[in-house]
């Protein structure tokens, strides 16, 4: 597992045995940050959206350029353009200026960001993450700060100061892991956002990001799978699920009349392993006989957006409700996923409601009302599903996936931006036999990012996602040696895409799952026949052919 | 570690302003009386003007750090001090940060060790450090209202008595005086001592900790060391307190450094980040419920937004979706 976007796993061990115990790297003695230089090598910068992508979406400066240029091409009075937006979004939010202002360095944050922790960079430190702006900020925006330049850390604005920009908030998942242990409540993730939205106003950009942006407003989902792709790649699970436990589950498309939309990550429809999470949903689903429908054109959870700016995020979460108002559905219900669940939480209420359209959520099946989601009218499906368990509705054999020894990854928004921890771990402990914790400092709200998230989930980038995923890695590989954990749950669809590279890096022989996956490992569906192997087809321990018990 | 050094020259010539002042040039009337007044009104006006500037911000979204579990299912367990579901809720969690620092009591210390592994070890001296720093601070700015009061009130005679607990010397030692000078001293050291916080550290962070240190030691030598005679102070204190502008009797130049010092401290407060205690109360990820889904927050610049409706999407795909069986509403 390795390319020439990524040092070697020997190589990497390599340097950290040598710093060890130190986390930063290189020696900064007698030197301020602003000194460090900004390097672009292979495998720590994105790939800039392409011209077309941005035309598409209307952005400014489509070109051809890379981060390792000289020259970036920025438009003609792109300083102005970066000091406007930047007073507009002091004006506009709050939270932007107030973490201008409050910092007081007292360095909790320093060595709580997963980025700090793999690449021992000290811009990786959350704290000079937001000096990075706040020193524009004292220079330009207040008043005093500016006259002592070199006294109160400020500068002056530069394509140089772009190119950091560029480089540490594109090395910023938006986990807000810093923002838990800040006595002053700064969260990166809310400089991170802002950052992002003025680099791209002046071209600063990522591919990785604005594609699936461009993509998710065509065709309704990232990958730009068009409708009738959508519908066949998710009967090609229905015939997967005949096969293995010969029920034949039947999902609707864009039904009207339906009393639930069922939205999750495309990345569950189409990528492996996201796909055997959305087998498990299909036999949920048939198992309770809910009357849902899925939409080809709502057919995103996820939302790129979010990584773009405000208006992009709510631009592609418009079409949640909408659709939901065309089919005439009562409520929604959310796939496993932990941006979009941020998005839906904290922004989709504020940005495109009321839903007064949409009925208060109340299970059809146990009759339980999920009074905390009346007005979004969105539940998570970890919370229906625990609801369900409570209720004795399922049938259930955590034998079933007695072949795996599990430990739970909390998704960084699900954790830190929607304080969801004990329902997908009710979930797991009912479905499974096998469960242990990885280290306190690691899981639920102190959660690490899987190094990935936020649109950085690019091939080229490996260096830093490796570097980045190596705290979450590091807690994994304890529960390993410790209890021969070999099976890692995750109830995100970044996750499921970004943890099993970093896992065969770090951990080789640690296989992801998405928690409905093994849901629907355990499910004992009507009418099935005898089932030996899990979702995946791997044989279940204790269900072999000629077990005759 | 110009970084360092410019601060600390700065406080000494600072001190060495109303000292020339006072001694040489007989300015006692500008440091006794304009200085105090302009300070303080700096003060009292400049963190009004920047309680207005944050509070005329909208809060667009509602944006709470959850740290532990949310309200959801009525037979999960909720945290509601780190996870506020009501307004009341997020009071208490702002007030935990103000009083007791409950977010830096979490903190860690990452190290790697062999393996690579990383190992987090608690770390709780910033938290103990900052805390016995700001709540001995507090103290003493409360004991010294005694200088602003005829009689003293009682809760400060209170607070007098409990912070002379410790009876060893004469006059009797304040505890808070010894643990706010260890406490600014320690504050100094981490800074100097890590190499992550010597990096993250500015001139602006070093500044008003020589400053406060400064303060803390003259007051400390002026009542247990050179022994300041106390009754023109009080009767200085006691005018500034009834808004008088009589010039006051002789006092020696060390009051004047420290009352200056004072001066600068509270004249510097609006326009550094030592606003942070008033930011601190307005921080949105600790003041809001985390209740968004059951509560519709909204943002008064809420913008309108053209996405692509269904329509628009069915117009360009009826046909491969009329092809796939798919329902549509046009034919």
């Amino acid at each position: 597992m390795s390319n020439k976007y990524a040092l070697k796993p020997e190589e990497l061990k390599k340097e950290f045995e040598q710093k060890k115990p130190r986390i930063p790297k290189g020696n900064f003695a007698g030197k301020d940050w602003w000194d460090l230089p900004v390097e672009f090598r292979d495998g720590n910068w994105c790939f800039p959206a392409k011209p077309e992508v941005l035309d598409d979406l209307h952005f400014p400066n489509p070109r051809k350029w890379a981060a390792t240029d000289k020259d970036w091409k920025l438009p003609a009075g792109w300083e102005k353009t970066i000091r406007e937006g930047m007073k507009d979004r002091l004006k506009r939010f709050r939270s932007f200026k107030l973490f201008m202002d409050s910092c007081v360095r007292c360095g909790a944050c320093a060595d709580k960001c997963h980025f700090f922790l793999g690449t021992g960079d000290p811009k990786n430190m959350p704290v000079i993450r937001a000096e990075l702006v706040r020193s524009v900020y004292r220079k330009d925006l207040t008043a005093f700060a500016g006259i002592l330049t070199k006294f109160s850390g400020s500068r002056t604005l530069t394509a140089e100061v772009i190119k950091e920009w560029h480089m540490y908030f594109n090395q910023c998942t938006e986990c807000r892991r810093c923002s838990v242990f800040c006595p002053m409540g700064i969260d990166t993730a809310e400089i991170t956002m802002m950052a992002r939205e003025l680099l791209n106003l002046i071209g600063v950009n990522n591919n990785w990001i604005l594609a699936p942006v461009a993509n998710c407003n065509r065709t309704g989902n990232h990958l730009g799978i068009e409708p009738h792709t959508f519908e066949q790649n998710i009967m090609s699970l229905v015939d997967d699920i005949e096969d293995l436990t010969g029920v034949t589950v039947n999902p609707t498309f864009n039904r009207k009349g339906a009393k639930i939309l069922f939205i999750t990550p495309s990345g569950d429809v189409f990528g492996d392993p996201g796909v055997y999470t959305m087998m498990g949903y299909l036999l949920l689903f048939h198992h309770i006989g809910l009357d849902y429908t899925i939409s080809t054109y709502a057919s995103e959870g996820g939302n790129f957006g979010m990584f773009t700016s405000n208006e992009m995020m709510k631009k592609i979460n418009a079409k949640m409700y909408h659709e939901a108002k065309r089919l005439g559905v009562d409520w929604i219900l959310g796939g496993e996923c932990g941006h979009m669940w941020r998005v839906v939480h904290q922004y989709m209420n504020t940005m495109n409601g009321p839903a007064d359209f949409l009925k208060e959520p109340v299970s059809p099946i146990t009759g339980t009302k999920f009074t905390n989601a009346k007005a979004t009218k969105m539940v998570h499906i970890a919370e229906f599903t625990a609801d369900l368990i409570k209720n004795g509705k399922l049938k259930l054999d955590p034998k079933r996936n007695d072949h795996l020894r599990t430990t739970f990854h909390d998704s960084c928004n699900v954790a830190r931006g929607m304080g969801m921890l004990e329902e997908p771990r009710y979930v797991l402990n009912k479905v499974c036999n096998v469960f242990y914790e990885m280290p306190e400092n690691t899981i639920r709200e102190q959660t690490f990012c899987c190094g990935s998230g936020s649109g950085l989930n690019a091939e080229e980038f490996m260096d830093i996602r490796m570097r980045g995923g190596f705290p979450r890695a590091s807690a994994v590989a304890h529960v390993r040696e410790k209890h021969k954990v070999d099976s890692l749950v995750t109830i995100c669809a970044i996750d499921r895409a970004s943890l099993p590279p970093l896992m065969r890096y770090w951990n080789p022989g640690v296989t992801v799952y998405g928690l409905h996956e093994l849901v629907g490992n355990a499910l004992i569906m009507n009418g099935e026949k005898k089932r030996t192997e899990d979702l995946r087809e791997n044989p279940m321990a204790g269900f072999e052919e000629d077990d005759d018990e | 570690m110009k970084k360092v050094l410019k601060p600390l020259i700065l406080v000494i010539v600072l001190a060495l302003v109303p000292y020339v002042g006072v001694t040489y040039g007989k300015l006692d009337y500008l440091f006794a009386i304009i200085v105090p007044y302009a300070a303080t009104a700096i003060l009292v006006l400049g963190m009004i003007w920047r309680l207005i500037d944050w509070l005329r911000r909208p809060v667009p979204f509602r944006i709470p750090t959850t740290c532990g579990q949310e309200q959801s299912l009525d037979w999960i367990k909720t945290n509601p001090l780190e996870c506020p579901s009501n307004p009341f809720m997020a009071a208490m969690r702002v007030l935990s940060e103000v009083f007791l620092f409950r977010s830096l009591f979490r903190n860690t210390r990452a190290e790697l060790h062999s393996g690579p592994k990383l190992v987090y070890g608690s770390h709780k001296w910033l938290w103990l450090g900052g805390l016995a720093f700001h709540w001995s601070l507090l103290i003493v700015v409360i004991r010294h209202a005694r200088f602003f009061f005829e009689a003293m009130p009682f809760p400060v005679q209170m607070i007098e008595t409990m912070d002379s607990l410790l009876d060893v010397t004469v006059p009797t030692l304040f505890l808070t005086d010894a643990v706010a000078l260890a406490a600014v001293t320690f504050l100094v050291l981490r800074r100097l001592q890590d190499e992550k916080m010597r990096l993250i550290s500015l001139s602006t962070d070093y500044f008003p900790l020589f400053l406060i240190g400064a303060i803390a030691a003259i007051g400390v030598s002026m009542r247990y060391v050179t022994k300041v005679n106390i009754m023109p102070v009080k009767a200085l204190t006691l005018s500034l307190a009834h808004f008088g502008f009589d010039a006051p009797e002789p006092i020696g130049a060390l009051f004047y450094v420290h009352l200056f010092l004072v001066c600068v401290l509270l004249a510097y407060v609006p326009f550094s980040k030592l606003v942070h205690m008033g930011a601190i109360f307005l921080s949105p990820t600790r003041n809001l419920p985390n209740d968004s889904r059951a509560k519709r927050h909204v943002n008064p610049w809420n913008p309108d937004i053209k996405f692509r409706t269904y329509a628009e999407y069915e117009d360009e795909f009826r046909e491969k979706m009329k092809k796939a069986g798919l329902p549509v509403e046009k034919q």
